[in-house]
């Protein structure tokens, strides 16, 4: 029976009288191929050099060359060392306990060496404190590689010798010192007790020194609160793991709030246990990766959160407090308090409003609580940086008043707001040194440039914690002549001591009270109960922050609201901006907006909406925004603007870290600088904003999903389900129909293929626990660092063709919760409902729940990838991992088309040693980070995640080599080896009694995608929300 | 003042006596057996001294005499030099402590353990007279082999020239016989007989299509065989043999001397690569071993051979006759023989140490090569046939000892081949 229905090809078809229409009848196009115009233009085609029958002749030569050169073996040189070190045997890797401080970020790593290069960065799990490795500090060993690092000192742009500098700089400082002029330290937090010493020794000598702490992003509110309460400058320790009610208040403390490192203890009471875990409310602007893991989460702007913070004060200390808070933000804070007060000393609050009286208060009720997740004992020694001291500085300099000025760790020129003030005195001072890796901004301003050495090159010493020291050591010889500015303190002292030598005499002094320094050395820290001499900053306790009497009342004073209020933040992949010319980090996407590449300004549906600003998707599926004019008391930037949902309504905020101009790659220079909006180190402001023309490109790995009520993808229920129902209502098992019975898709007799036995052997399995899991991202970039996975660059990002192995992939709730999206997607019923419901479930809530995901191959068992592979290059290992042959591969890419998890990456170019994609891997110096064990990939061929084959491996090896049989814990990779937060698990099932084994039993096991039956090796353990209130 | 004398005239009585001595010395040395000597030599001081040739201790031919003449001391000196030389030092003996001095103040190993009868069947070796050039003679054999080759050679030309005379000549007598008939049959009008012309072989071939079809097959299946032939041999280089930049002859320390292969390359033990020895591992016996002793061949002379320790020690910065590193050294660039693709993992360790397998089992018979080939194709067939025939090495290692036997109970065999451990999995060498 034939049909008279009719296709329809386009609207047009509508329009009867269309010509195109018309025309198409007749023709493929509608207009004819441009060919007789190109052909026929005969001046144009015999003015070319190259007749036709030249170019067959070139092409048909060259192709022949190419072939018969391929058929040549390249001739391989192999060069021994004339003397070998012992330690060091090719082919085996060695480990150096080390610390990074940078004076941003602080923390204990052991770093991989291969052949004397360091390759990798591991945490220290000798360290009891900042034993972890955040991404960046993971992404650190790029810098050592960076091909624009400074390689000798230079004066006024051409390179000199060490001798002329000493020389030089020796007569300047003592002509200064004969004058009587002063001369400044300006540097970053070193926390380190030699370097104060060296410091102290120095002003000894020179007389008229003044030392000036800065940390580029400041935490001196919060330092000058503990040191009007305590005595001391520092910050209060907290102890996640010793809370079971924590409220923060504007605090990132899963991002860099007080210097990191808090999320390991955190994520501890996260984890379900004995039916309890803790409960998390947050009050913040800017939806931030710690907002992102709450039990509750309250947007509010920041004058709200200062009038929040006395409230909740007021609420449990007691007292009363003017300020008026919207009325499901004042039940929020009743309730917060009430679970304070409910649990005691198990209760904590922090802060990071950057007001001294909002961190007094924050103590008082700290101490009120007796919370034993406070520590104010034992203070953090990382950041020591004074605001007031700083802005005294440039003002002096700006007066001419300083003589000389030397500068470590730091960047003023673009760090400060007021730069231009600070490069004008710059220019006044006789004598001006810039100790720097790289010709940045300040550097380029200096008389001289002091080449220093990466921390990898380095010896230090650090005071992480009071009481808790860590030893920085190189692990490579300095590939350039490089100087550290402690080094050139001694020269300057006219000490001829080496750093090495002087650190260990500290120490033997002060600090080991008779342990060994070479076993500190080893394990790279030291716990000491000696209290060390500190430098004495006279200027910093003088213009010291003082809080007032009663500062609750004080703060809700000081909360004055007008216009839209900024809060400037730091993202997780770029921190202070120090990095910004590494790749890595580049290339990272934020946790949140799931963007790399870029800062933006985040703003609230509702904001963009009445500013008429705006976001969209383009065809090829990546995210265009408009441009914003945002101003703060005269300075105006512009920056792109990404719609974010959580963000409170009336605050807007920007990243700091981006928006460098000196000493990195064109290709690195992205985003807009905020520190220019950073004025009196206040990290809120109010700015005015309007809409610019233009439309931004942003690299956008995942737009802003929501789960869709899809809840087979992140399994989430509540504390009190979990505690109180059976499994199969919050963990059920897919079922699919056999024989009209429904039977769950993991028995065998529905699976299409046959399974092997595995139980022979090794058998890895991943579980990742979705509860511990902050979505911090350190396992991205130890993947990356591990696998030799290549940077494509911000247009190939935004084309999605990331090269990511790992991603972390973050879900929005439609609803308020992912709970209401299910009941939502239920409750969907006939057409006209779903077209419109489902279009709305799209977008996520104003203050939608946020879910982090870790995804990489999931080794299926019954994997569809290999069952497509044309050629087998990809195939299943005995011991559960998804082999894949590059050297097979051909690049059909039916795997990743077949792959239901999308974590197949396709290399549509060569990516080393290609000047198109200018990164690490097209220089020599950058390729040394690369891991020798993992082979670098070529143009055309699939690559995916490995499951760390190749550590799986060496560890079989060594056990095999020793005769020994393997313990639970040495299988590693490098994602599960990174986690601080213990939320990956890696391991062998077939050891009964192995971590990974139990996991795989627990009642919140589930696979990704269950229903689809493939089996994966790679397990998530359900997310649980603690939604219960006091 | 006597007491000076005294002194003067002990001395000179001293030094009669020694020319007394020296006198019976040879005699005495004569007694003391030199082939005793060369070994008890060889054992106990060729770590240290040469005859001819200053190393760590200095030269020692003709030790006896010469101390007696320049110095003036006598046997027992030596005696109590060689059975603890450290207190001679101490008792502040002049000679003693000049030659402890001279040699970096590292006391002479005490060998208490040497009777004065073995110290003087040393001695006697060290007395005897330098052999003169056993080299010449060589040479001599060797320019002599060499004649009788190029004899050979040109005899077997004489051979071969006079038969292609021979062929010539004949074809040319046949030529001028056939002309010869030719002309009488023409002068004698007889008609040569026409011969019919018959279609051509080649012609009769072409068009006979059968024939044409199982030729063009058969070229072109032999052409493919080539083509195929052609390319699985690129990057195949077995029997690359390039030329190294010090001529390194494997036969000589691992043939001759049977050298441990893991003594040089010992991070095959431990690593995934075997490793070139570094310049100081050549070093520890190339200190004391200065020159070749060993057969020689006209291609391979001692004089080449001493040339090659002279190229190690300007790599290692060795300055052999002051007995010092001078630290200017320069890293030899060797030619890397054995190359694996990027995209294979190899370990050694694991086949050395774990499996135990033998060097020679990939490498072949590397003690009988003077220049290293690669004696493997190193393909991945190669591999793959290993994996499939060997048997694991699983006796006394406890990390196979569940396996084994679960697999072996898997599979109903005691042993198990690589290959069924999982051995030839894509992801176990490919990542």
């Amino acid at each position: 029976m034939s049909s008279n229905k009719k296709y329809w090809k386009s609207v047009e078809e509508l329009n009867e009288n269309s010509s195109i229409v018309e025309t198409l009848k007749q023709n493929e196009f509608v207009e004819q191929i441009p060919a007789d115009e190109f052909l026929g233009d005969k001046d144009a085609l015999e003015a070319s050099s190259t007749t036709r029958r030249d170019f067959l002749k070139y092409v048909g030569f060259s192709t022949a060359a190419a072939s018969l050169a391929a058929c040549e073996g390249p001739v391989v040189k192999s060069i021994p060392y004339v003397v070998q070190p012992q330690e060091i045997i090719p082919g085996v890797a060695n480990y150096y306990a080390t610390t990074i401080a940078d004076g941003f970020d602080f923390a204990s790593v052991l770093v991989k060496t291969r052949e004397g290069r360091p390759i990798k960065i591991e945490n220290n799990t000798l360290a009891a404190v900042n034993g972890t490795a955040n991404a960046r500090v993971n992404a650190s060993v790029l810098g050592l590689y960076d091909s624009l690092r400074v390689q000798g000192p230079k004066k006024g742009g051409t390179s000199i010798s060490w001798s002329t500098f000493d020389k030089e700089t020796n007569q300047k400082l003592t002509d200064l010192k004969v004058a009587g002029k002063e001369i400044v330290l300006l540097t970053q937090t070193f926390a380190s007790p030699s370097t104060s010493k060296l410091i102290s020794e120095f002003k000894e000598k020179y007389g008229n020194v003044r030392h000036v702490v800065y940390d580029a992003v400041s935490e001196s509110a919060a330092l000058d609160a503990y040191q009007a309460k305590y005595g001391e400058r520092g910050l209060a320790n907290y102890d996640f793991s010793n809370a079971m009610t924590i409220v923060s208040v504007g605090a990132d403390f899963l991002g860099d709030w007080q210097g990191g490192g808090f999320d390991s203890g955190y994520s501890k009471n996260k984890i379900p246990q004995n039916g309890e875990m803790s409960r998390h409310i947050q009050f913040e602007s800017n939806m931030s990766l710690t907002g992102a893991n709450a039990d509750k989460r309250v947007p509010l702007t920041p004058s709200e959160q200062k009038i929040a913070l006395a409230k909740l004060y007021s609420y449990v200390v007691g007292g009363s407090v003017s300020g008026s808070l919207p009325s499901h933000i004042e039940e929020a804070v009743k309730k917060a308090a009430a679970q304070l007060k409910k649990a005691g000393s198990e209760g904590v609050v922090v802060t990071g409003i950057q007001d001294v009286n909002a961190q007094t208060v924050v103590f008082e009720i700290n101490e009120f609580l007796g919370s034993k997740a406070f520590d104010p004992k034992t203070p953090i020694k990382t950041r020591q940086g004074n605001d007031k001291a700083v802005l005294n500085l440039v003002a002096d300099m700006k007066a001419g008043k300083i003589g000389a000025i030397i500068m470590s760790g730091v960047n003023p020129v673009y760090t400060l707001p007021n730069a231009s003030d600070f490069v004008a005195g710059l220019k006044k001072t006789e004598l001006s040194i810039a100790f720097s890796m790289k010709v940045d901004e300040t550097a380029s301003e200096t008389q001289y440039v002091a080449a220093a050495p990466h921390y990898l090159e380095s010896w230090g010493d650090v005071e992480l914690k009071k009481g808790h020291y860590a030893l920085t050591q190189p692990t490579i010889r300095p590939l350039f002549k490089t100087r550290q500015f402690q080094e050139a303190l001694l020269k300057w002292n006219g000490s001829d001591v080496s750093y090495h030598d002087y650190i260990k005499e500290t120490w033997g002094t002060s600090i080991l009270g008779g342990s060994s320094f070479n076993q500190a050395l080893h394990d790279g820290v030291y716990v000491g109960a000696i209290a060390t001499e500190t430098e004495n900053t006279s200027d910093a306790e003088t213009s010291a922050d003082v809080p007032s009497g009663n500062a609750a009342s004080a703060l809700t004073a000081s909360a004055k609201k007008s216009g839209l209020e900024l809060t400037l933040y730091t993202k997780v992949g770029m921190g202070d901006g120090q990095q910004a010319n590494n790749p890595w980090l580049q290339e990272f996407p934020d946790p949140i907006t799931r963007t790399s590449w870029d800062n933006y300004l985040t703003i609230s549906k509702a904001d963009a909406d009445a500013l008429g600003l705006m976001n969209k998707h383009v065809a090829n599926g990546a995210l265009n925004g408009s441009y914003a004019k945002v101003s703060v008391n005269g300075t105006t930037i512009t920056a792109p603007v990404m719609i974010q949902p959580g963000q409170a309504k009336g605050s807007v905020g920007l990243a700091f870290g981006y928006g460098k101009t000196k000493g990195l790659k064109e290709e690195m220079q992205t985003g807009v600088n905020a520190y220019a909006l950073y004025k009196d180190f206040n990290t809120v402001q109010n700015v005015t904003i309007e809409a610019a023309a233009g439309e931004h490109e942003f690299a956008s790995v995942q737009l802003h999903n929501t789960l869709m009520g899809r809840g087979d993808i992140i399994k989430e229920t509540s504390l009190e389900i979990f505690n109180t129902k059976d499994k199969k209502h919050w963990n059920a098992v897919p079922v699919v129909s056999l024989n009209h019975k429904e039977t769950p898709v993991t028995s065998p007799e529905v699976d299409l293929w046959d399974e092997f036995d595995r139980s022979i052997g090794h058998h890895f399995n991943l579980s990742i626990d979705l509860n511990a899991c902050t979505g911090c991202g350190a396992c991205v970039i130890a993947c990356h660092a591990e696998n030799n996975v290549p940077v494509v660059g911000k247009t190939e990002v935004r084309r999605s063709r990331d090269m990511h192995w790992l991603r972390i992939d973050r879900y929005y709730s439609s609803e308020e919760s992912f709970e209401g999206d299910n009941e939502k997607k239920d409750n969907i019923s006939g057409l006209g409902s779903s077209l419109s419901e489902f279009g709305e479930m799209e977008n996520a809530s104003v203050n939608p729940q946020v879910a982090f995901q870790p995804v990489m191959c999931q080794h299926c068992n019954h994997a569809p990838c290999e069952t497509v592979c044309p050629v087998a290059a990809t195939s299943h290992g005995r011991q559960g991992q998804n082999h894949m042959a590059y050297n097979r591969c051909v690049g059909t890419r039916y795997c990743a088309n077949n792959c239901p998890y999308k974590v197949r990456r396709f290399n549509w170019f060569l990516y080393n040693g290609n000047d198109e994609f200018d990164y690490h891997m097209n220089d020599d110096l950058g390729r040394m980070v690369l891991n020798p064990d993992v082979v670098v990939r070529s143009r055309g061929v699939m690559e995916k995640c490995s499951m760390c084959i190749q550590k799986t491996q060496k560890t079989i090896l060594d056990a095999k080599r020793d005769g020994r049989e393997i313990k639970d814990g040495e299988f590693q990779t490098a994602c599960s080896a990174a986690c601080g937060s213990g939320a990956m698990v890696f391991g062998d099932i077939n050891d009964k009694e192995s971590q990974v084994a139990k996991l795989k039993e627990d009642k919140r096991m589930y696979h990704l995608l269950e229903h689809v039956g493939v089996k994966p090796n790679v397990m998530y353990q359900t997310k649980v929300r603690n939604t219960t209130e006091a | 003042m006597r007491k000076v004398i005294h002194r003067k005239l002990s001395k000179s009585i001293l030094s009669l006596g020694l020319i007394i001595l020296l006198a019976f010395t040879t005699a005495l040395s004569a007694q003391g057996d030199p082939a005793k000597g060369k070994s008890l030599f060889n054992a106990n001081c060729a770590a240290c001294h040469q005859l001819d040739k200053k190393m760590t201790g200095p030269a020692l031919r003709n030790v006896e005499a010469r101390l007696a003449d320049e110095q003036g001391l006598d046997k027992d000196w030596i005696y109590n030099w060689v059975h603890n030389s450290a207190g001679v030092v101490k008792s502040g003996d002049a000679y003693g402590n000049k030659v402890y001095n001279e040699y970096g103040g590292a006391a002479m190993t005490a060998f208490p353990q040497l009777s004065n009868e073995d110290i003087d069947n040393i001695l006697a070796y060290t007395a005897e007279v330098k052999a003169e050039a056993p080299a010449a003679a060589a040479g001599g054999a060797a320019v002599a082999t060499d004649n009788t080759a190029s004899t050979g050679g040109v005899s077997n030309e004489i051979i071969l020239g006079a038969l292609a005379i021979l062929f010539i000549l004949l074809a040319a007598g046949l030529y001028l016989v056939n002309k010869t008939l030719r002309r009488f049959a023409s002068a004698q009008n007889i008609e040569l007989p026409e011969e019919t012309k018959r279609t051509p072989l080649w012609k009769a071939f072409v068009q006979n299509q059968f024939l044409m079809l199982v030729v063009a097959i058969f070229f072109l299946l032999s052409s493919a065989y080539f083509v195929y032939g052609y390319l699985m041999q690129v990057g195949v280089d077995q029997g690359y043999q390039p030329v190294q930049p010090i001529h390194f002859s494997h036969k000589i320390h691992a043939g001759d001397n049977g050298i441990d292969c893991k003594y040089c390359h010992s991070s095959a033990r431990t690593s995934k690569t075997s490793g070139i020895p570094s310049l100081n591992v050549c070093m520890n016996c190339h200190k004391s071993i200065y020159e070749y002793n060993g057969e020689t061949t006209p291609e391979h002379s001692k004089e080449f051979y001493d040339g090659e320790i002279k190229k190690l020690y300007k790599a290692a910065g060795w300055d052999d006759a002051e007995q010092k590193y001078t630290g200017n050294s320069q890293p030899v660039k060797w030619v890397r023989i054995h190359n694996l693709p990027d995209f294979v993992y190899f370990n050694h360790s694991q086949h050395v140490t774990v499996a135990g397998v033998e060097c020679q089992t990939c490498h072949g018979p590397i003690e009988e090569m003077e220049v290293v080939s690669q004696h493997a194709p190193l393909t991945m067939g190669w591999c793959i046939e290993c994996h499939r025939t060997t048997d694991v090495n699983v006796k006394d290692n406890a990390y196979y000892t569940k396996i084994h036997e679960e697999l072996s109970k898997k599979y109903g065999v005691d042993k198990l081949t690589a290959a069924q451990m999982g051995g030839l999995e894509c992801g176990k060498c490919h990542y």
